[in-house]
């Protein structure tokens, strides 16, 4: 039996008067790529800033139901600072902070009260590494992180993500701004990764779903209509009919 | 819908000018690029009119200014010294020099902007970074914006209630600088807030996402990436209490007091001073006989000593812009 890193049970999330998320249960297992797809507007970013609570962020935001991550309830938890570097997080647009490519790496571990800089060294070095971008920069750390190309932008932004050394890795349609051969090479970066970290892919692409993920979850206007391995979501016959429609294309 | 998209998909031009979803539009005409249509000559007129009325509007800015300044240096040039600068008045203030006034005008600034520029951007920093928006917070923003649009003149009658009278501190160069902060602080505050509001969300975000703290990430990102800014608007409240008569002339400032010369120590904070700008206005209209050069070279002194505080502020501005990051 696998072990259940994220439990979400239940999970309602109301801005104002729209529901964006409407009692949403899924279980997400140690180690595994967890797929979410889905269209716009179906809740699957809220989805990622409930498990990492930056969700509170928002103004006139309502949650409801429990996010358990190793048994404990995010929404319970009292250290926010923590819990969100047990996570790791990648947004659609690669935002390289206005620092330079070392300290961009380095943010989060300060912000942890690491300053020690031999450990620092290590440490940024091997989030490039990860990120598959040491290669490529390892000559000007100093530089601005913000002249780097999107893709290599994007990959500082998955470094960044992993300096706080998170279980949990999420990524929000990370490859929307990178060319299909960065694209590629994260994707081979994740692979690589999934030995260490639990990682939750939300993704437009179907196809990405497909080739990385162990699962995927199929998300449509704030409700789950299926979660399964991808042998069965993927093939002739998924659970429910419109995510075969979905995952085929001819939806609507 | 459909027939529209095959028509402009063929490769006849022909079918082009007769798709009738475009030239049914007007304004469109036909696809020919090589003649000038009624309807594109306009255009261009139009552009060149606008661009000449633009054009006209920056001279019509410009050219008064330059002419302003270069009258002041011809009207003021025999007056003009080193020792000007350095001197106290004399006969009536009908000559010698004005350095109480200068010495007073640069204490009034100085001391006002130590008070106002950090109350000023650590409120900013509130409002824009932590304070949620509720109406408390709404009503404190409105209060800002209309604070910063009350005449100076009211701003001094607060001064004279506040701190001359309440808080006892008498006509000082105190109450007089306290007067001035209260009138720049609102002006500070707003363009200090539009200032880190100019810092993109998403870096903020990015900085919560790691775990980060809202100070760590005010500290590490948001404050550097708007510090020109916030100058800029602190640069402009410098100009705006060295010319500013009516705030201090309840408050602190004075027709005439003897300092001693050539020292910059010679105001202690209770004492009374004299103001450049409270100069010009008495000698221009109070004083009879004044050497016409003397009030002129006066308002050099003053547009000299606010651009060159402006100046001190534009070369740090522009060092920290290089610095900036995106």
């Amino acid at each position: 039996m696998l072990k259940k890193k994220i439990e979400i049970s239940n999970l309602r999330v109301g801005y104002g008067n729209e529901q964006a998320l409407k009692g949403i249960s899924l279980d997400v297992y140690e180690n595994e790529i967890l797929a979410i797809i889905g269209p716009a507007q179906s809740g699957k970013t809220t989805l990622l800033k409930v498990i990492n609570r930056t969700v509170e962020f928002i103004p006139g935001v309502q949650v409801e139901g429990s996010v358990k991550i190793d048994g404990q309830d995010v929404l319970d938890v009292k250290n926010v600072y923590e819990l969100r570097r047990k996570i790791g997080m990648v947004f659609p647009l690669p935002i390289g902070l206005p620092l330079s490519i070392y300290d961009n790496v380095a943010f989060a571990p300060r912000a942890a009260g690491v300053y020690d800089s031999t450990k620092l060294d290590e440490l940024v070095e091997r989030c490039l590494k990860q990120a598959a971008l040491w290669e490529e920069v390892k000559d000007r750390l100093s530089s601005l992180g913000t002249r780097l190309s999107g893709g290599q932008q994007q990959r500082l932004t998955i470094a960044r993500a992993l300096s706080h050394q998170p279980e949990i890795l999420c990524l929000d349609e990370f490859s929307i701004a990178v060319d299909p051969v960065t694209t590629m090479r994260i994707e081979d970066v994740l692979r690589e990764l999934r030995s260490q970290v639990t990682i939750i892919l939300v993704t437009n692409l179907v196809q990405q779903a497909r080739r990385l993920a162990d699962r995927t979850a199929f998300l449509f206007n704030g409700e789950l209509i299926e979660i399964d391995s991808n042998d069965v979501i993927f093939s002739n016959s998924p659970t429910n009919r419109v995510t075969y429609d979905y995952v085929m294309g001819n939806f609507g | 819908m459909k027939g529209q998209v095959v028509a402009t998909n063929e490769s006849n031009p022909a079918s082009l000018g007769a798709n009738p979803g475009l030239s049914s539009t007007p304004g469109y005409g036909s696809r020919d690029l090589f003649t000038e249509t009624p309807f594109v000559r306009k255009k261009k007129r139009t552009e060149y009119l606008v661009e000449a009325i633009f054009f006209l509007m920056t001279l019509l800015m410009v050219v008064p200014l330059i002419f302003i300044v270069c009258y002041l240096f011809y009207r003021a040039a025999p007056a003009l010294s080193i020792d000007f600068l350095f001197s106290a008045p004399t006969s009536g203030m009908r000559g010698g020099g004005i350095w109480p006034a200068l010495l007073g005008t640069l204490y009034l600034v100085i001391l006002s902007l130590l008070v106002s520029a950090p109350i000023g951007v650590l409120a900013a920093v509130y409002l824009n970074e932590y304070a949620r928006d509720n109406w408390l917070t709404r009503i404190i923003n409105l209060a800002v914006v209309n604070l910063a649009g009350v005449p100076s003149i009211v701003h001094a009658l607060f001064g004279v209630g506040a701190f001359v009278l309440f808080a006892r501190m008498g006509r000082s160069i105190l109450a007089a600088s306290l007067t001035l902060a209260i009138m720049t602080l609102p002006v500070i505050i707003a363009a200090t807030k539009e200032a880190l509001s100019a810092v993109p969300m998403a870096f903020r975000e990015a900085c919560w996402n790691v775990g980060a703290s809202r100070w760590q990430t005010i500290r590490g990102i948001v404050l550097p990436n708007s510090i020109s800014g916030i100058l800029t608007g602190i640069i402009l409240q410098v100009s705006r209490a060295a010319g500013e008569t009516a705030p201090i002339m309840f408050t602190g400032a004075v027709f005439y007091k003897a300092i001693s010369e050539g020292d910059i120590f010679a105001y202690g904070l209770f004492d009374q001073c004299m103001a450049l700008s409270m100069h010009l206005f008495t000698i221009s209209t109070q004083v009879p006989n004044v050497p016409e050069a003397i009030p002129y070279a006066t308002a050099v002194v003053l547009l000299g000593t606010v651009l060159l505080v402006n100046m001190l502020a534009i070369v740090f501005r522009v060092y920290l812009r290089s610095r900036k990051k995106w």
